[in-house]
């Protein structure tokens, strides 16, 4: 390191528009101690840049191809300080309950962007110090803030996951169920298994209940792949599915699913 | 104007209304008035009819004091004269009838029988004017609520009119916010572009401005109002988007509500082009044959994108402005194939120039 005296940080801007990020750039070469370490386009890039390069610092906008900016937020965690740059000023408050550190709406001007980026350092620089203290909190995963963060009566249509770099999307429609695994779930489509770090209650509030029945403690199953429940031991029972898996069924969970089935 | 003279077939039912009360003068005649049964006929039927073009005289004596705003005596003052006057004149061309008819030898005498009925003949004739009175009272109160009713549907219509216009006229604010941000960026890099720009925004916004105001506008305008929207999307998204178009010449003169097509190709843009990492193209088809418009808004989108609230605001709003102008006579398709969406349009071909 030739500079001792200021920390460098690492940026990565993400616009699917050329015009928008070069307002950033041109913002950021008044800051030699920020780096731009990549520049994306769209969602899918994004969670590959910031996974591989692991930045302080995300300049994010929300609307862009194939990942919107809260998906990508989700897929990306958040040890990055993220900034929200958008035209729409209707996402702030779900910016701010996935922790964004600020939220910049187009356009901008400079003033309005350094006051964001101090914001940032400051935020780095705590969590720099909050992180070697004892006392530290886990907090939540970003998939956990995303579910309170979603905006209510409206459930999730898809569920973005990562599996290193790489992003799948699953429809809702193709999800068979969902198994927790510690501090993960496991999410069965098209007979694969896509994990994600999100608990299974965040995940229950967050689909539609007319489609999705919490069955056990660990399962929540796509109400149309069940075929069948058949007794199981002396009072318990399993759902089998219509490609021949078979769930455990909470005794809780039966009297849910009857009342469902009975409706 | 007399709602039953204006119209032969109200004339005709309310004459056959009479009728029966002819049939009572008849008998009134005949049984109490000891006429024979032939004078009371020819008598009765005639003079009742006659009463009856001269009962529809007091529509005008009603209509001139309504019951709501004239004072109950003026109202009585006026019918009970109303009828005296007509009830006198009518036992006068009573009489002059019966001195006609007694120059046949059949009604040998009537004259003087009659004479002995006179005041019988005053009395039926004040209550059949007051009936009748009575009768058009009624038939103002129909009128005046139908009319309370289209006035309040005209003003429903208005309102919506309004609403429409004020939908027209909105341009969308992310839009602006947006083609701002880019200006923004290229203020410093690139200043003659910056300014290019605001020429192309400040265009598009004064021909959006404009055309709110407006019912109906040349094919041509709009269309040339979607190209100065899509110079300024150019310029935000490069070579992202690509256009097609395929328009007849002679469609261009057709008349079409103003901002029809535009929030199309802005939807074409925001939810189609935009989500596409590559780009894609939006192809706008017109033709017009027989009559018919018809226009095809077609553009490539990601089916795996992230769905964007706000849509379908747009789409609905040209949908009822097109039911709300055309009725049955408009169609409006929404189609996905594959990784196209399509909007179809077809609706009669208006040339106000040609009809006029």
């Amino acid at each position: 390191m030739t500079q001792p005296t200021e920390k460098k940080f690492r940026a990565v801007i993400v616009d699917d528009e050329e015009l928008a990020r070069q307002v950033l750039r041109e913002f950021l070469t008044a800051h030699p101690e920020i780096e731009i370490a990549a520049e994306c386009a769209n969602g899918f890039e994004a969670v590959k840049s910031v996974t591989e390069l692991k930045p302080d610092l995300v300049f994010l906008d929300v609307q862009m191809p194939k990942l919107d900016g809260f998906e990508v937020l989700e897929l990306i965690g958040t040890n990055a300080a993220v900034v929200f740059v958008t035209a729409h000023d209707n996402y702030a408050i779900r910016a701010f309950e996935v922790h964004a550190v600020d939220y910049l709406l187009k356009p901008f001007g400079c003033d309005r962007f350094e006051a964001a980026l101090t914001r940032a350092k400051e935020r780095l620089s705590s969590a720099a110090s909050a992180a070697t203290s004892p006392t530290a909190h886990p907090a939540p995963s970003p998939s956990d803030l995303a579910a309170t963060a979603r905006p209510p009566a409206q459930y999730l249509d898809r569920i973005p996951v990562r599996d290193g770099t790489r992003v799948f999307i699953i429809p809702i429609a193709k999800l068979d169920y969902a198994e927790a695994q510690d501090d993960y779930i496991a999410l069965c489509s098209e007979s694969k298994k896509h994990l994600k770090q999100q608990t299974i209650s965040s995940l229950e509030s967050a689909l539609d209940p007319s489609r999705f029945l919490r069955i056990h403690r660990s399962y929540i199953v796509n109400l149309e792949r069940v075929a069948r429940i058949e007794p199981y031991g002396k009072d318990s029972h399993v759902a089998v599915l219509h490609n021949g898996t078979q769930l455990p069924v909470s005794r809780a969970g039966y009297a849910r699913l009857r009342e469902f089935l009975d409706r | 104007m007399h709602p039953i003279l204006g119209q032969l077939r109200r004339l005709i039912a309310y004459l056959l209304s009479w009728l029966p009360l002819s049939a009572m003068l008849v008998y009134l005649l005949a049984v109490p008035g000891g006429l024979t049964w032939a004078e009371a006929f020819a008598l009765g039927i005639p003079l009742c009819l006659l009463y009856g073009f001269m009962c529809l005289s007091a529509w005008y004596s009603c209509r001139s004091t309504p019951l709501d705003r004239a004072g109950a005596l003026q109202v009585a003052f006026t019918h009970l004269l109303g009828a005296i006057v007509v009830s006198g004149i009518w036992i006068l061309a009573a009489k002059a009838l019966a001195h006609e008819l007694s120059a046949f030898s059949a009604f040998n005498g009537l004259e003087p029988r009659l004479s002995k009925n006179l005041p019988l003949l005053f009395g039926t004739g004040i209550l059949l004017y007051l009936l009748a009175v009575a009768f058009f009272y009624v038939l103002l109160a129909v009128q005046q609520s139908q009319e309370a009713k289209e006035r309040e549907m005209k003003a429903g219509v208005l309102a919506r009119d309004a609403e429409l216009r004020a939908l027209k006229a909105q341009v969308n604010p992310h839009f602006l916010f947006n083609s701002l941000n880019s200006i923004s960026a290229l203020t410093s890099s690139d200043p003659a572009k910056a300014r290019e720009m605001c020429i192309l925004l400040g265009d598009f916004l004064r021909r959006t401005l404009g055309l709110g105001e407006k019912a109906a506008i040349p094919l041509e305008e709009e269309l040339s109002l979607i190209s100065s929207f899509l110079a300024v999307e150019k310029v935000r998204f490069g070579a992202r988007i690509q256009m097609e178009e395929n328009i007849d010449k002679d469609a261009l003169d057709v008349f079409v509500p103003p901002l029809l097509l535009q929030p199309l190709v802005e939807n074409a843009v925001v939810h189609g082009i935009s989500n596409l990492i590559e780009g894609g193209s939006i192809k706008l088809e017109i033709h017009s044959r027989n009559g018919t418009l018809s226009i095809v808004v077609e553009n490539s989108f990601d089916p795996d994108s992230p769905p964007r609230r706000r849509g379908g605001v747009g789409l609905a709003n040209v949908r009822q402005r097109l039911a709300t102008r055309h009725g049955n006579l408009a169609t409006f398709d929404v189609k996905t194939e594959g990784d196209r969406y399509r909007v179809a349009i077809t609706m009669p071909a208006d040339r106000p120039g040609h009809s006029s």
